[in-house]
C-alpha cells in the first residue's frame, strides 16, 4: 500500500501531463477551442427545450435548467467511461515500451473529462441565473452528486478499460447500453408524467437516475432524496472497489493482449 | 587485467547465495582468464580515475525467471466466441515458455552483452527488467532506476509537437517537471531538431523521431540502460553523436544491458555477455569467449 502511494507519487506529474494532453488535443484544431465546453451543452439544450418544452406542464420549475442539470451529469459520464474504455488500448504502444503504472491511463482520462465537466458547469449557473431560479442553501447539496458521479464513471471506467482489452465487442455494446442508461435518466421529460409507468423500477436500479435527482433537488432548491443518496453512494463505493480490484488483477496480462 | 572485469554472471540455479566479494568468485576460477582486449582500454582508463573500492552492488538480480505465454490455438477476442468457448470447454491454450529458469546477477557498472538469434527471448528478458512484463515465475530484483531504450519514442502522441512531447515522454520516465524544464534546451540542441521542436510528431521522420526520443532519455544520467539494438539512430553524424553519449555515460558506470544478434558490436561495447536460446541462459561470461561461442553457434547453424 504505502510502496503503491509512493509510486503515484513519483507518477503524479504524469497524471497531470496525460490531463493536459487529453484536454489539449481535444480542442487542438477547433476554431473556438475551449469554448466547445460551454457551447456544446447549451446547444444541446437548446435543441432539447425546442423539441421537447411540452413535456412539461405550465407553472413547472425552468425546463432548460431541468434539461441541463440532466445532460451535463449524463455526458459526463458517457465520455468519461467512453475515453476510459479506450484508453489502455490507445496507449498500447507506451504500455509495451515504458513502464508507468497502468491505472494513471483510466484515471486520466476520467480525470480530465471531469475536469471539462466542472468547467461546462458555468453554463448552468448561466442559465439558471438568465432563468431566475432562485438559489437556496440546498445548492450546497449538490456537492454530493458531483462527488459520486465522479467515482461512478470511474469505476465503471476501470472495469470497462480492463474487460476492453480482452474483449473488443464491448467499445460496440457500450453505446448500446450508454443509450439505455440515457433514456433512463429522464434528462428531457419527468418520470411522474410519464403516462403509463410500466416499468418504474428501471429508474430505481439506475444510479444516474438518482444522481442526477438529487442534483436538480440542490439547484431548485429542495433537500436531497434520502433514497437516491443511498442508492448511488453505494452503488458508486461497490463499483470501485470491484473496478479497482478488477484492474489490479488483471493488469498484468494486458500486455499480453493489447 | 583489471580485477574488476571478472565476471560474476553465473549460471544458477545455483546462484542464491553469490558472495559479495566480486573479485574472487567460483565460477570465475572455472572460468580461462583470457585477455579482454577490446574492453581493455575502456575499461582501464575507467578503472583508474576510481580509487580502489569495496565489491560493487548487485544492481540487477534474476532468479529463475520464467516467462510464460498461453498460446491460445486461434485468437477468442470477442465475447460471443469466448462464451461459446467457455460453455464448450475448448478454451484450450498451449503453454509457451518464453524464458526459463534463467538466473543470473548483474553488478553495478557492468556492460552485459545479450545474445542470441531471433525469438531466444531476448526482448521478452528485457522487457521483464524494465518492468514491463510480469514474470510467470522466479523473481527479478533491480534496485536502480532503469532507462529503457527499448523503441525510441514509444511514448509520444503524434498529434502533440516535439516540445510537448518532451514533457509527456519525460513523465514517463518519471522525471520532475522542473527537471524537464531545466534540461529542455539541452534536449532540443542535442536532438538537432532547432525548429521542427514545434512540430507535430506525426510529421517528423523516422530518424528525427529517435533522435528527439533518444535525447530525452539520455538526459536524466539513468543508472541501469537498457539498449535493443539503437545504436543505428538516425544518420551517420547523430550516429557518432549518440556513441560518444553513451560512451560518457559508461564511463561514468552506468550499467548497461544491450542486445545484439551481432557479436561485434557487444565486443565493443560490453565487458561480459550471455547467450540465450529457446528461453534457456546457455552460456555466460567475459565478452570473448562467449562471443567467440556465439559466433561458432552462428557457423554450426549457418
Amino acid at each position: 500500500m504505502l510502496t503503491a502511494f509512493k509510486n503515484f507519487s513519483k507518477f503524479r506529474y504524469l497524471l497531470y501531463e496525460l490531463i493536459k494532453k487529453d484536454i489539449k488535443l481535444k480542442y487542438r484544431s477547433s476554431i473556438l477551442g475551449v469554448l466547445w465546453t460551454l457551447l456544446e451543452p447549451l446547444l444541446t439544450m437548446i435543441v432539447l427545450t425546442v423539441v421537447f418544452s411540452g413535456l412539461l406542464g405550465k407553472g413547472d420549475e425552468s425546463f432548460p435548467v431541468y434539461i441541463l442539470c440532466g445532460r451535463l451529469l449524463y455526458s459526463f459520464f458517457s465520455t468519461g467511461t467512453k475515453t476510459a474504455l479506450k484508453s489502455i488500448r490507445k496507449n498500447s504502444s507506451t504500455i509495451k515500451k515504458v513502464y508507468v503504472p497502468k491505472y494513471m491511463y483510466p484515471l486520466a482520462s476520467t480525470l480530465s473529462s471531469y475536469l471539462i465537466f466542472l468547467i461546462s458547469l458555468i453554463v448552468l449557473v448561466g442559465v439558471a441565473l438568465y432563468e431566475k431560479v432562485t438559489l437556496t442553501p440546498a445548492i450546497f447539496g449538490a456537492v454530493f452528486p458531483l462527488i459520486i458521479v465522479f467515482f461512478l464513471t470511474l469505476g465503471v471506467g476501470l472495469i470497462l478499460s480492463v474487460l476492453d482489452v480482452f474483449f473488443r465487442d464491448l467499445e460496440y455494446l457500450w453505446t448500446v447500453i450508454l443509450m439505455l442508461i440515457m433514456y433512463t435518466c429522464a434528462i428531457f421529460y419527468k418520470v411522474e408524467s410519464l403516462s403509463t409507468i410500466t416499468n418504474e423500477w428501471i429508474f430505481k436500479i439506475n444510479p444516474l437516475y438518482s444522481l442526477i435527482v438529487n442534483f436538480r433537488n440542490a439547484i431548485f432548491g429542495r433537500g436531497p432524496d434520502m433514497y437516491h443518496l443511498w442508492y448511488s453512494l453505494a452503488f458508486s463505493a461497490v463499483v470501485m472497489l470491484f473496478g479497482s480490484f478488477l484492474f489490479y488483477k488483471k493488469q498484468d496480462k494486458f500486455i499480453l493482449y493489447i | 587485467m583489471p580485477e574488476e572485469n571478472n565476471l560474476d554472471i553465473i549460471t544458477a540455479p545455483a546462484d542464491t547465495d553469490l558472495p559479495d566479494n566480486t573479485e574472487k568468485t567460483e565460477t570465475e576460477t572455472t572460468e580461462k582468464k583470457k585477455p579482454d582486449n577490446t574492453v581493455k582500454t575502456e575499461t582501464e582508463t575507467t578503472e583508474k580515475k576510481k580509487p580502489k573500492k569495496k565489491p560493487k552492488k548487485k544492481v540487477i538480480e534474476v532468479k529463475n525467471l520464467g516467462v510464460r505465454f498461453n498460446m491460445t490455438e486461434q485468437k477468442v477476442d470477442s465475447l460471443k466466441e469466448y462464451f461459446i468457448r467457455l460453455v464448450r470447454r475448448k478454451l484450450k491454450y498451449k503453454e509457451f515458455w518464453a524464458l526459463k529458469d534463467v538466473s543470473f546477477t548483474i553488478r553495478k557498472g557492468d556492460r552485459v552483452g545479450i545474445l542470441g538469434f531471433n525469438g531466444a527471448g531476448k526482448s521478452t528478458l528485457l522487457k521483464v527488467i524494465a518492468g514491463v512484463l510480469k514474470a510467470t515465475e522466479g523473481s527479478v530484483t533491480v534496485k536502480e532506476s532503469v532507462v529503457p531504450l527499448l523503441e525510441l519514442g514509444a511514448g509520444f502522441d503524434k498529434d502533440y509537437t516535439g516540445a510537448e512531447n518532451i514533457y509527456l515522454y519525460g513523465s514517463m520516465l518519471g522525471y520532475k517537471k522542473d527537471f524537464i524544464r531545466e534540461k529542455f534546451d539541452e534536449i532540443v540542441e542535442f536532438s538537432e531538431l532547432g525548429d521542427f521542436i514545434n512540430v507535430p510528431v506525426k510529421n517528423y521522420s523516422s530518424g528525427m523521431r529517435a533522435r528527439l526520443g533518444f535525447s530525452i532519455a539520455t538526459i536524466v544520467d539513468p543508472q541501469i540502460l537498457i539498449l535493443d539494438e539503437v545504436l543505428s539512430v538516425g544518420d551517420a553524424k547523430f550516429k557518432k553523436k549518440s556513441a560518444k553519449k553513451l560512451k560518457s555515460m559508461m564511463k561514468a558506470g552506468v550499467t548497461v544491458l544491450l542486445v545484439s544478434h551481432q557479436s561485434d558490436q557487444v565486443r565493443s561495447i560490453c565487458n561480459k555477455a550471455i547467450i540465450l536460446d529457446h528461453g534457456k541462459l546457455i552460456a555466460s561470461g567475459k565478452t570473448d569467449e562467449i562471443c567467440d561461442q556465439y559466433e561458432d553457434l552462428c557457423a554450426n547453424k549457418g
